[in-house]
């Protein structure tokens, strides 16, 4: 008798075991396989090609472009962006910066590459130049610098963007990531309004996306996130692209990043 | 030709632990577009894998093989100095050979 | 000088150099330059026009509440839900419930109003997105509550009893405008925003209501 309850009683265990792996653990689970082998190793390894090769116009590389440490310095300053620049007189992220580079360097037409649409052309370089850069950054920890009066003006028009709610829906940034523990379908969404989401989902950008086969960076992200929000389409490198970077970047001060990342 | 592909080698002990990415569209030949044409078939067909010199491993590649495919695979006796080649050919007639050195 | 004055004086040295010493603007202004950044960071695509970036009365008090982290005031409250009450008009023929199969549909499907979808085609509703609703789809969103089991929990045997008539009122109100009952609620106004069809909120309301939907078994 007692060998039988014992046997029942292990075969019941194993059910409720088997059962409490929810969808979203066997998600993170298949993501977790996918680590090893991740696709962004292809765009790094173009991007660290791009920095070094003479190109455009005037036949040159990046390699004097300064991306907020000085001129060359490529390791660390992910975790930097977006910063003030003098020679701008703005506060810029990544990309916006690389375009910057690229302009006065190069040759190119910044507002020739902000026109192109993602994945083409010199566009498809850019975001294999950030996905370089961020790997340079890899597994430091988020520092924006809050030094500077436009960087502390920029935090706050981020804080103003982020609740704003518009679009045919009422949605705003915050209706999906501003709470804990929330999902859409199926789907995690990181609280970005402070640690450890503002970390995870700030320092998470430039990621391969498996669904579509593509490389995001954050641009990229930003401007899919506006336009499930059927909001009207963000300007590559804009302000707002550029001032809600600051506020969650500063939320995220401190968390460790994990870009670039694979994502579903 | 087309892009790089990243290979690493890691030995351990009598193997060594083989990783490579390829970049590759890999067109199964199955899906539409928006016009409802069918998108021609562009994917990897055979995959070689060398060490010194010598074929190690041939694989042959259909449509069920994602876009930007990830390999790994041992290869035992390899040690550290070795030089490891993969090269791939596709449906177009396209290819792709790279070295590594194993580590 | 002793050096307990040096790293402060180095750090104020610094401040003056970078300008950090430099008062923020007020919030009045802060919300001034946003619009101005706001005015120059879109453009028109698609069906989306620069329109949805001027919010209503509505989302400007509300995205305000939400920003200072606090609940909005009881006042304005009550005024943004009546101004939305006013949005709501019954069904033109009386009837509020369509097609159960069909609402399970709208409710699975997520496109329209974005800036890649055709401005003529139907749009989804997008409900599985936040809500749970029957039991077999098992990817559904937690941004809004369980709607399983949502008239069999309410009573509601017969949607065209007049017992059940404040529930189905209720129930059509809420997807039309939830901003009626709930000033500041997360949910899309699908009626008064033009994302759904009249048609479409009665697929929607047989889904939820009739005792037949896979929903209420």
């Amino acid at each position: 008798m007692k060998k039988i309850a014992l046997a029942v009683g292990l075969v019941s265990l194993s059910i409720i075991a088997f059962a409490q792996k929810s969808s979203t653990d066997s998600i993170a689970e298949y993501r977790q396989m996918l680590q090893d082998g991740n696709p962004a190793d292809l765009f790094e390894a173009k991007g660290e090609g791009l920095w070094t090769q003479k190109r455009g116009p005037k036949n040159a590389s990046l390699e004097k472009c300064d991306l907020g440490k000085g001129p060359g310095v490529f390791k660390g300053v992910w975790v930097e962006l977006p910063r003030f620049f003098a020679d701008t007189g703005r506060v810029q992220d990544l990309e916006s910066r690389l375009l910057t580079c690229m302009q006065e360097l190069q040759g190119f037409d910044a507002q020739e590459i902000a026109n192109t649409p993602f994945g083409r052309g010199e566009q498809s370089n850019v975001t294999a130049l950030a996905t370089w850069i961020a790997a340079e950054s890899k597994g430091m920890k988020l520092n924006l610098p809050q030094a500077h009066i436009e960087e502390r003006k920029m935090y706050e028009v981020g804080k103003r963007l982020f609740f704003m709610r518009g679009g045919s829906h009422d949605f705003a940034c915050a209706t999906c990531h501003a709470q804990d523990d929330k999902r859409i379908r199926l789907q995690d969404l990181p609280n970005i309004t402070k640690n450890p989401g503002a970390g995870n989902g700030f320092g998470a950008w430039p990621a391969y996306r498996v669904s579509n086969g593509q490389m995001w960076g954050a641009q990229l992200r930003l401007n899919d996130c506006y336009r499930q929000q059927r909001f009207p389409y963000p300007i590559f490198g804009s302000d707002a692209t550029i001032a809600l970077g600051v506020y969650m970047g500063v939320n995220g001060k401190g968390g460790a990043t994990v870009a670039p990342a694979i994502k579903r | 030709m087309a892009d790089p592909m990243r290979i690493r080698a890691q030995a351990a002990g009598d193997k060594a632990t083989i990783r490579v990415l390829m970049s590759h569209e890999m067109e199964s030949g199955q899906r539409k577009d928006g016009n409802g044409k069918t998108i021609p078939a562009w994917h990897i067909q055979d995959v070689t894998a060398t060490l010194n010199g010598k074929t190690v491993m041939t694989a042959e590649w259909g449509p069920a093989v994602s876009k930007n495919p990830f390999l790994q695979f041992t290869i035992k006796g390899a040690k550290a100095g070795d030089k490891v080649g993969i090269t791939w050919k596709d449906n177009k007639g396209d290819t792709r050979s790279d070295e590594a050195t194993v580590t | 000088m002793q050096s307990k004055f040096l790293l402060p004086l180095a750090a104020a040295a610094v401040c003056f150099l970078t300008a950090c010493s430099t008062p923020l603007p007020s919030s009045a202004d802060l919300d001034k330059l946003t619009k101005e950044i706001i005015a120059r960071s879109f453009r028109a695509q698609g069906q989306a026009q620069l329109d949805r970036v001027n919010p209503d009365e509505d989302n400007l008090l509300c995205a305000q509440a939400d920003q200072s982290g606090t609940t909005i005031d009881e006042k304005l409250a009550a005024a943004i839900e009546a101004r939305n009450m006013q949005t709501i008009k019954p069904p033109a023929d009386g009837k509020f419930l369509g097609d159960y199969k069909e609402g399970e549909k709208i409710a699975q499907s997520g496109s329209g109003k974005t800036w890649t979808d055709k401005a003529d085609a139907a749009n989804g509703g997008n409900c599985y997105n936040c809500h749970q609703i029957s039991k077999e789809e098992l990817s559904y969103g937690n941004l809004g509550p369980s709607l399983y089991n949502y008239g069999k929990m309410r009573g509601v045997a017969n949607p065209n009893s007049a017992e059940s008539k404040p529930i189905v009122e209720y129930t059509w109100g809420k997807i039309n405008n939830p901003r009626a009952y709930n000033a500041c609620s997360s949910m899309p106004r699908f009626g008064h925003k033009g994302v759904l069809t009249e048609m479409q909120i009665k697929h929607l309301m047989a889904l939820l209501l009739d005792p037949a939907s896979p929903v209420n078994k």
